[in-house]
């Protein structure tokens, strides 16, 4: 009887390594190797996805990732995490405050007119859908041109450098409630595990490096009806944070640089009144590295569906912290659904064991039965 | 855009063990507590590594924690050195860690780490195993939420765990769990001791070596120190059986390649279609063919 041979698993990994990387360069002697530039610039909303859920904001590291995993959002922002790994907690960050945020974009859809004013900015949102063939065969010349034009268009008068939130109005007016005092400092989830009930922080930070697919699945199931959120977008913000840090040495915050984020307010109705003041709209808050207005949205309409969960207990699997926390992280659900891949031989011989035992033991009784 | 990002100079620039210090220092802390209150599952933050979840995160976590210049490593999956992922999680251990010995003899190492087997050869006091964990909670599959779970597990409640299995004999006349066994540690926690075969479950009792199960991607940490007892959940009159490697006469299976009839055996499907029986634990299978040649050569 023959065996199997029990070696050969190194070259086999060597083998499917020159492989994959053989597929990036398949374009042969007419292929261009892509830069980190033009990644970060021409797939800027690719970079975008991936520095969010990675969690970690170099936009240089995150075009590379994607560069190296061929275009994977999963495999590079999981890359960009393994990287994270390796650095130590310098500080925590004090609160931002995002009114200061150098806006690309900001609209409303509560309101007609905002303090600040609307500005649509660059959105998909109101354009056809149509295969615009001239990019097909787009010439270096014609695609240098374009921002060239666009900028001889810009007017000269500066942006201002803060534009008020929307929500602030509100508050002023008493449709939101104040602002709660804080209470807890920030739970820090690359430090800490979740053990469930966990703080609204924990489920913020959750969600602001959660896989985009995942949470947009999630929020979508609360938007058609297992979940009543109804939301309005308060404001939708899109622009580059001043990040403010401590100084080392005098403790004064200092900008220690800027990063782009898209931010989300939504505004729910009000509920019964649970509390001494009168009835008051609700507000679900959501924010993510990179410009990615679907996983900003979907977060915020999530953050206001857990927070009834919390406080109601969960009716819907949208306003279960467990449910959606454990689910939306794209670094542990690929993984997992990867590693079944890996040999499962000894567990499988266990099943079959089992299987067989059951099938004997079931034969036997009908034989018995026939007898 | 953003010319103040640079790229880090040095790709192979990270510290020892690959993990930051402050990561390892937890997951000490973490291991401290999982000793002293044998299998309870200790929450820790669990880092990303760079494999995926469901590789053995948990696993190599706990494993670079531990080991430092002077070790001796051996890993294995599915019993096997050789193995894809066992080459890749020992790559990286050899990457990341100088001054590390790897070995694929099991009396030769200090700290083995194992995906789905407890090795065939007695591990030592010296010893140190570290198993990967996909599902650190036996109860999952009778109760979804975890807070109701730490909640039974507290209370030392396994009824339903016990009902599951009853169910199991009314229903099929034998008990269906192939693995992941659920084995009570010191009398009072359940523990999943992770996709071990129910033939490696017996290891667990009283083991002169330290086990630990790592859950990467659940961030949970717990332990069977050694000497401890460990009971697989049964019945009085419904005992705990392991796998059965006989044919169909009634006699013992032996490995194809070594002969040995005390192994945990693969099933293997040849190209005619033909089936033949060969030693899951790669080291073991070679220890024994070698003792086999030796006493032909002495008997010649």
């Amino acid at each position: 009887m023959g065996y199997v041979a029990i070696k050969g698993g190194g070259r086999a990994i060597e083998g499917s390594h020159a492989a994959v990387e053989a597929l990036r360069a398949a374009e042969g002697e007419a292929g261009t190797p892509l830069s980190l530039s033009t990644i970060e610039n021409q797939l800027r909303l690719l970079t975008s996805r991936v520095l969010s859920e990675g969690g970690l904001y170099h936009p240089r590291l995150a075009a590379l990732a994607i560069k190296q995993f061929q275009g994977d959002t999963l495999e590079a922002a999981f890359a960009l995490r393994a990287y994270r790994s390796t650095k130590p907690r310098l500080l925590e960050t004090p609160v931002q405050d995002t009114s200061r945020m150098r806006l690309i974009r900001r609209i409303s859809s509560a309101f007609k007119g905002i303090p600040g004013g609307q500005l649509l900015g660059p959105t998909y949102d109101y354009a056809l859908r149509l295969m615009r063939l001239d990019l097909a065969d787009e010439s270096s010349e014609a695609f240098r041109a374009v921002a060239r034009r666009f900028m001889q268009g810009v007017p000269d008068t500066a942006l201002p450098d803060s534009f008020p939130k929307v929500v602030d109005a509100l508050r002023a007016e008493g449709l939101l409630p104040p602002l709660a005092p804080r209470t807890q400092e920030a739970f820090d989830i690359t430090r800490e595990p979740l053990v469930f009930p966990v703080p609204r922080s924990a489920a913020l930070a959750t969600m602001a490096r959660a896989e985009t697919g995942s949470l947009l699945a999630i929020a979508y199931s609360n938007m058609r009806g297992y979940g009543d959120v109804h939301p309005t977008i308060a404001e939708l913000r899109v622009g580059y944070l001043p990040v403010m840090l401590p100084h080392p040495v005098t403790g004064e915050p200092v900008e220690a640089g800027e990063a782009l984020i898209t931010e989300c307010e939504v505004v729910a109705m009000y509920e019964g009144n649970n509390s001494d003041g009168p009835p008051v709209f609700t507000l679900g808050c959501g924010a993510c590295f990179g410009h990615n207005e679907v996983k900003a949205i979907s977060m915020a309409i999530l953050d206001r569906a857990l927070q009834k969960g919390m406080r109601d207990g969960p009716r819907n699997p949208s306003e279960d912290p467990e449910f959606v926390l454990l689910h939306v992280d794209g670094v542990d659900s690929m993984g997992f659904a990867s590693h079944y891949k890996m040999p499962h031989y000894v567990t499988f011989q266990s099943d079959m064991d089992r299987l067989r035992t059951t099938q004997s033991k079931a034969k036997a009784s009908a034989k018995g039965v026939l007898a | 855009m953003n010319p103040g990002y640079e790229l880090p100079l040095d790709e192979a620039a990270y510290s020892f063990g690959f993990l930051d210090e402050y990561a390892k220092r937890e997951v000490r802390r973490a291991i401290l507590k999982a000793v002293s209150i044998p299998g309870y599952q200790t929450p820790y933050a669990s880092r990303e590594m760079p494999m995926g979840r469901g590789f053995g995160t948990g696993g190599l976590q706990l494993t670079l924690s531990l080991i430092g210049p002077g070790d001796t490593l051996k890993v294995i999956d599915q019993g096997s050195d050789d193995s894809v992922n066992a080459v890749n999680l020992r790559h990286f251990v050899e990457l990341t860690c100088p001054g590390v010995d790897t070995a694929e003899r099991t009396a030769e190492a200090t700290l083995i780490q194992s995906r789905h087997r407890i090795p065939e050869a007695p591990l030592t006091e010296e010893q140190l195993l570290v198993l990967q964990v996909p599902y650190p909670d036996p109860l999952v599959v009778v109760e979804p939420s975890e807070g109701k779970r730490k909640i039974m597990h507290g209370e030392g409640d396994y009824s339903r765990l016990l009902t599951k299995l009853y169910e199991d004999i009314v229903q099929f006349d034998e008990i269906t769990i192939s693995h992941r066994y659920p084995t009570r540690i010191n009398g009072h926690y359940v523990i999943d001791p992770s996709p071990i075969p129910r033939y490696d479950v017996p290891r667990l009792h009283q083991s002169r070596a330290l086990i630990l199960f790592g859950a990467g991607r659940e961030k949970r940490i717990y332990a069977v120190p050694p000497y401890t007892v460990a009971e697989p959940l049964a019945f009085e009159d419904v005992p705990f059986r392991t796998e059965d490697f006989r044919e169909e006469h009634g006699n013992r299976r032996a490995c194809a390649r070594c002969g040995a009839k005390d192994s945990f055996l693969d099933e293997i499907i040849l190209d005619g279609g033909e089936k033949t029986y060969q030693c899951s634990d790669s080291d073991y299978c070679n220890q024994q063919l070698a003792m086999r040649s030796a006493a032909v050569e002495a008997s010649a």
